[in-house]
């Protein structure tokens, strides 16, 4: 049968098309950001330079991508139309009269589609897993920092020894089939998922310990829902089947958790040092308050700058390991959407086909991009101050 | 500083021991084993053969057992063949002794590779030579290609040199090596055909023809890091007040990079690119496996993929080495190189 084909220009104008709600919604959040960028603080002066304005960009453009996935992709990312198998981009598909803009993969698939859905596995599973890690860094960082001693000896010791294992072998170590026959992964989500819950209830704690009225809401209100989130990750076991993940994306958020709090814990660690030594900590400290206290509502909410701007770079880099996972084969399914794993399969066949390579690497790196522009225009403003 | 190197030095090898004694347990996890043992079997192997596979080569004695033997640091046993009953080697393709005896990495001995039918070794170091040359190379373009591109946009802060080469620098630390590795094969392999899109032929012998695409795609992911961390130090040291007093001395603008920014500017370079070895090392294994180049990286997944279990611990050994070492030289060569920090 003859596939009939549309011209470059048409193409360009059908993506363009396609991304109409993306282009709506960041009109909105665009135009809301600029009228209002005197109030917004440090998200207002990001627009104050050019590099900053094209970090916000372009991360809303992949944020709107992810939420409104399944009305910009025209097609299913995972269904098979045979006769669109190779097809180069702009193929018209004979039965429903749509388009494959950017052609079809070695298994006919719509590789536009699964470009557009991919960017919702990197955009849940990257900004959530650096979150765990930076729980898990300054809850055992801040400590390290500001008792030092054997607490600081004992936690870098373990840091240094995560990050002298190089990524690629831990991956392939701890993100196999076989582990998911193993109560590890388990084990490791049921530590790291509780540093969350440890971290805002010592919070709330240190904080309201003398207004029970308060306190007592706040603590509640964490417990049941990080418990509840918490029974859903971790054990599967959500009564209401809200909170759900399967064991492989499990595995590879516990992986990717497990290599990145080592880095944001030795950050928190330097800063908090820094830190402890300025005048308001030892004013706290002479007004009786506790360490806990000191730690996290004087020493943290001032280290917030270099933490914001670690935290782009780190959902950069995030970004790139999960790009990487699917690169080997590591953990997602072989059908998944995901960047890298399309990556993998079009980089095979690169001598014959070159079009399907190129969707998924351009989305990695504009994403990568973004993020770091945006932390690099974070820094500078931050540095204004 | 012998005792700084002295205590440094022994949290190393403390640390060999720690990640050794975790990759050992992972990789002897029970599914791992399996695996193994199906991958060594022939097809459709019922699992009671399996099993005596499993036995009759040693993997069920004790597990600290084991990582002793491994080690060293507790005698080998020799396998009793159970049809002769005599003692025998655990494997045929290697030459484990069949008395009793230490024989483990403290010895030199780093065990058989089942997946190549070899030993540990006669797998390990030429792959280890393949990839130093690649690293040789790499370091060739990167480490003067970066030191430039950051000395020239720190030179002036804030000018449009400035502007231009730090967006580039950035972009290229947002294009992880898959990413480059696939742009550069389409661009020059696939479309313009100037370079071959696979390093296999560069074992028999290095061209720039088939290795330029490796070097440059492992160098690209660098270059922006290192970039940008000598163009903060650039800029730093150029508002230093003996610039200002060479400046109003007199001397020409670029006498004055030449000679007195220059040797301050390039000490946190330095250390940067002692560090980056690490992240090169996941670098190796993508593009090694990318461009088909039988380096470390490649045996390494192949090691992996298979469960390979002594290789994969020289493989890890080996890393975590390279990882520490460079660790420790660019502790050691910044003190030697900034005079103002003295180790304690």
């Amino acid at each position: 049968m003859q596939i009939e084909y549309i011209g470059a220009f048409n193409i360009i104008v059908g993506v363009l098309v396609q991304f109409w709600p993306v282009w709506l919604a960041q009109a909105i959040v665009l135009g809301a950001s600029f009228a209002y960028k005197k109030r917004l603080g440090l998200y207002g002066q990001l627009f104050d330079s050019s590099v900053g304005i094209a970090g916000v960009v372009i991360c809303l453009f992949w944020l709107f991508t992810a939420i409104f996935a399944s009305t910009v992709a025209p097609f299913d990312p995972l269904a098979q139309i045979p006769v669109m198998k190779d097809a180069l981009p702009g193929a018209i598909e004979p039965a429903s009269k749509g388009v494959f803009l950017f052609g079809g993969d070695k298994l006919a698939r719509d590789i536009f589609s699964r470009m557009v859905y991919g960017s919702q596995i990197v955009l849940i599973i990257a900004p959530a897993a650096t979150g765990f890690a930076l729980m898990v860094g300054i809850t055992l960082g801040l400590p390290a920092g500001y008792y030092g001693g054997k607490i600081d000896t004992v936690l870098s010791f373990l840091a240094n020894l995560v990050l002298a294992f190089p990524v690629i072998l831990l991956f392939y170590l701890l993100v196999t089939p076989g582990i998911m026959d193993t109560p590890i992964p388990y084990g490791m989500a049921g530590l790291f998922f509780l540093f969350p819950i440890i971290f805002f209830c010592t919070l709330f704690w240190t904080r309201y310990k003398n207004r029970p009225d308060r306190l007592y809401l706040l603590l509640g209100l964490t417990l049941v829902l990080g418990g509840w989130i918490y029974i859903g990750l971790v054990f599967d076991a959500d009564p209401l089947r809200i909170v759900h993940i399967d064991p492989n994306q499990l595995n590879i958020f516990v992986a990717v958790v497990f290599a990145s709090s080592p880095g944001v814990f030795r950050i928190v660690r330097g800063l908090t040092m820094d830190i402890k030594t300025r005048d308001y900590v030892a004013a706290a400290q002479t007004r009786g308050e506790t360490p806990w206290y000191i730690m996290l509502w004087e020493i943290l909410p001032n280290a917030r700058g270099p933490l914001i701007v670690d935290a782009c770079l780190r959902i950069g880099y995030t970004t790139i390991l999960l790009g990487t996972l699917g690169y080997f084969g590591l953990g997602l399914a072989p059908e998944s959407p995901d960047w890298g794993t399309a990556i993998k399969d079009a980089s095979r066949l690169l001598r014959s086909f070159i079009h399907p390579a190129l969707p998924p690497t351009i989305a990695l790196m504009s994403f990568v991009l973004g993020l770091n522009l945006l932390a690099d225009s974070l820094r500078e403003q931050s540095m204004k101050d | 500083m012998l005792s700084f190197i002295a205590r440094r030095i022994g949290t190393i090898l403390l640390t060999m021991l720690c990640l050794t004694l975790v990759v050992f347990f992972l990789v002897n996890l029970e599914p791992n084993l399996k695996k193994l043992a199906i991958s060594q079997t022939e097809m459709h192997t019922p699992p009671e053969q399996l099993e005596s596979w499993l036995v009759n080569h040693g993997y069920r004695q004790n597990f600290f057992v084991r990582y002793g033997h491994w080690l060293g640091v507790l005698k080998m046993e020799p396998m009793v063949d159970p049809a002769t009953g005599k003692p025998s080697q655990r494997f045929s393709f290697c030459n484990d002794p069949v008395e009793p005896a230490y024989s483990g990495v403290l010895q030199g001995n780093f065990g058989c590779s089942t997946k190549f039918k070899t030993t540990v070794a006669a797998k390990l170091f030429p792959a280890l030579r393949a990839t130093g040359i690649l690293m040789f190379w790499v370091l060739v373009v990167m480490v003067p290609v970066s030191l430039l591109i950051g000395i020239l946009a720190g030179m002036r802060e804030g000018s449009r040199t400035d502007r231009i080469l730090s967006v580039a620098s950035i972009a290229t630390t947002a294009t992880p090596e898959y990413v480059s590795g696939v742009i550069f094969t389409v661009i020059f392999a696939s479309w313009l055909g100037w370079l071959n899109g696979s390093a296999a032929s560069a074992a028999q012998g290095i061209t720039f023809y088939n290795f330029t695409l490796p070097v440059i795609t492992l160098a690209i992911y660098g270059i922006g890091y290192i970039a940008r961390m000598t163009r903060a130090s650039m800029v730093e040291v150029m508002t230093q007040q003996y610039i200002r007093t060479a400046r109003l001395k007199g001397l020409s603008f670029s006498s004055v990079v030449m000679k007195h920014a220059l040797r301050n500017a390039l000490i946190a370079p330095f250390t940067v690119i002692m560090l980056q070895f690490p992240w090169l090392l996941t670098g190796v294994v993508i593009v090694e496996t990318m461009f088909r180049y039988q380096g470390f990286g490649y045996t390494l997944v192949e090691a992996a993929g298979n469960n390979d279990i002594d290789l994969l611990l020289g493989c890890s050994l080996v890393s975590v080495f390279i990882v520490l070492i460079t660790q420790l030289i660019s502790d050691v060569g910044y003190a030697y190189l900034n005079p103002r920090i003295r180790v304690q």
